[in-house]
């Protein structure tokens, strides 16, 4: 049973009008893994984690999870079973204060079943998760509405909500995109611990050096198709891969 | 002497540690006050007013009704132009229920609440994944094709509508019931906006992905306040039905669809209060506008204008500010 794996991702196409967006992309996923995805702009990173988790409907292909083929089943049943995901554009809720932009996850209904059928004190479990990702618990930060925190927290936040669900499966699509190295550096940690308690993870990520540190192994998208997949440090030598990211002579 | 302008925000203290609250009469009065106003201030308008000023009432509090209907499903993010068909739909299913089946107003009016509230809500459901303008297009088109329907295949009276249905037992009682009926909604739909439900259902107007990415099925969430409002609605019209002891094709008519959301927008959406109050002024308005005879729509699409754009934010927003938060002259020692 352990050797098949936790996502089977066969053919998955995507075509926006003429953009093939995504094209015939196979990958496995065993669990525990660290997955990372890279590639240029454009290349197709989010529209794959969109076509994972519903939000997309694909051209052609099919997704399946846990031996289950899920391709094109609505995001809420995707979540259900335990795929979570965050947005590279964080949408939090600004009016509210953070903690209370954690209620709408813990209202989930996959939180009641992990938690045997009944929901606990939202409030208090939405702030323990909240310092569980940096925010610091007598700080006040937390109480403080979503529109005048600083990007950091907002992915903070992003994490946060992703973590609560829960999930067998966490996509994180460029957490750390505007982030300093020093935020960076320190919401690694909180990713290798969730890791190491078990989840299995996919990395969307433009911060190679990072990525490359914790992730077991990589794929590159260019133009939605898959150029390399393999040891962080073997898929960098790639000819092709190098051309993607550093250009060729001929272009 | 030199004057400076203070400006005190009362609330603050008070709002954010209850405890304090308890420590004075004037701060319990304070935040009691809100609260208490629209309660007595029915229960009194209720003894003061002369007849024709007590059936005004009905009319208001049935448009109130509509209007925080309104509010419940605009801030879920479904933004209807169409609450003539809550109102209609409760309306005629009360009177089929006192006409042909006999049933006494006493049941007929839950009924009507509830099966008006269900039929709307599924004749609603294949449009809930439209948003916006589109959702909002066949909100306005329902009502228009029933009362064709209605008149085309002659049911339920036809154009002459169902007459000599059974009044409500007394003046007392319609008012009452209505003013029951008004604050308990009223009340009740803060009470959910401001539980995790209610944070589910605004979230879904704020950001319908992120709501689905937490799990959550937004259809099932909008369909819940989609009967909630419904019902609401629904009860409107089946109390007028039996106010009135007739229903017609008129039930359905744009006044019924318009004007509960010209009292949410003059008196401020989101919070329910605003929509009440804008009732509450705007209704009066048009009874007393009706010595102008031609020109009263004029005078009364001005008035509108003006509020909103004096206070676009809405009237209660202003009042709400205003009584949290004053301004005066101190002086200023040199
Ligand atoms: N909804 C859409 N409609 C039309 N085209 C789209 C849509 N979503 C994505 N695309 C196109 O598909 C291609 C892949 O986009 P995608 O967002 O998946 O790239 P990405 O790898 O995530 O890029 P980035 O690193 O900038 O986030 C792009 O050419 C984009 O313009
Ligand atoms: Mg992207």
């Amino acid at each position: 049973m352990s050797a098949s794996p936790l996502l089977n991702v066969s053919n998955l196409s995507k075509y926006f009008g003429g953009v093939k967006a995504v094209n015939a992309f196979s990958f496995k996923l065993m669990e525990g893994e660290l997955l990372g995805f890279i590639g240029p702009n454009g290349s197709g990173k989010t529209t794959v984690v969109n076509l994972i988790t519903g939000f997309v409907k694909p051209s052609g292909g099919e997704v399946i999870y846990r031996g289950q083929d899920i391709t094109g089943w609505a995001p809420y049943k995707i979540v259900r079973l335990g795929i979570a995901r965050t947005f590279q554009m964080v949408r939090p809720f600004y009016q509210l204060p953070a903690f209370k932009n954690m209620i709408i996850p813990l209202y989930s209904p996959r939180v009641k079943r992990m938690a045997g059928g009944k929901y606990g004190d939202r409030d208090a479990i939405a702030l323990d998760l909240l310092e569980e990702v940096g925010f610091e618990r007598d700080s006040f930060v937390a109480y403080k509405i979503a529109s005048v925190l600083p990007q950091g927290y907002l992915k903070r936040l992003e994490l946060a909500k992703g973590i609560a669900l829960q999930p067998d499966l966490l996509i994180l699509d460029e957490l750390f995109s505007g982030l300093s190295l020093a935020e960076v550096a320190s919401i690694v940690p909180i990713i290798e611990k969730l890791r190491y308690g078990g989840m299995t993870i996919i990395m969307i990520e433009h911060r190679l050096k990072e990525l490359f540190r914790i992730a077991d192994r990589v794929i590159v998208l260019n133009f939605g198709e898959k150029i390399a997949d393999g040891l962080s440090k073997e898929v960098m030598e790639s000819a092709e891969v190098k051309k993607a990211y550093l250009g060729s002579e001929e272009d | 002497m030199k004057k400076r302008k203070e400006r005190i925000d009362r609330g603050i203290k008070v709002r954010s540690e209850d405890i304090f609250a308890l420590c004075s009469w004037r701060e319990m009065l304070y935040l009691s006050s809100p609260r208490l106003l629209p309660i007595v201030g029915l229960l009194v308008l209720s003894f003061v007013l002369s007849l024709y000023w007590q059936k005004v009432l009905l009319s208001v509090s049935v448009i109130a009704l509509l209007a925080i209907s309104w509010d419940l499903l605009a801030q879920s993010g479904m933004v209807s132009l169409g609450q003539a068909l809550f109102f209609g739909m409760g309306a005629y299913l009360a009177a089929i229920m006192n006409h042909y089946w006999g049933w006494s107003p006493f049941l007929t009016m839950p009924m009507a609440t509830i099966l008006g509230g269900l039929f709307c809500t599924v004749l609603l459901l294949p449009v809930l994944r439209l948003r916006g303008i589109y959702f909002a297009m066949v909100t306005l088109i329902l009502p228009i094709m029933l009362v064709r329907v209605i008149e085309a295949t002659r049911i339920f009276g036809g154009t002459e509508g169902i007459s000599g249905l059974t009044p409500l037992p007394s003046r007392w009682f319609e008012l009452y019931i209505i003013i029951v009926a008004l604050l308990a909604a009223f009340f009740g739909f803060r009470r959910l906006m401001g539980s995790d439900f209610g944070l589910v259902l605004k979230g879904i107007n704020d950001n319908d992905r992120s709501v689905m990415n937490a799990g959550i099925n937004i259809y099932w969430f909008k369909a819940q306040a989609l009967f909630i409002a419904g019902s609401v609605g629904a009860f409107a019209g089946a109390f007028m039905t039996h106010v009135y002891m007739f229903v017609g094709m008129p039930v359905f008519a744009l006044d019924y669809s318009i004007l509960p959301i010209a009292a949410a927008i003059v008196g401020g959406t989101g919070t329910f209060a605003g929509a009440m109050f804008g009732a509450f002024l705007l209704v009066p308005l048009s009874e007393i506008l009706r010595g102008l005879g031609g020109l009263r729509i004029v005078f009364y699409g001005l008035f509108l204008v003006v509020f909103i754009v004096a206070l676009p934010e809405g009237i209660f927003h202003y009042i709400q500010r205003k009584y949290h938060q004053f301004e005066r002259w101190v002086e200023v020692e040199k």
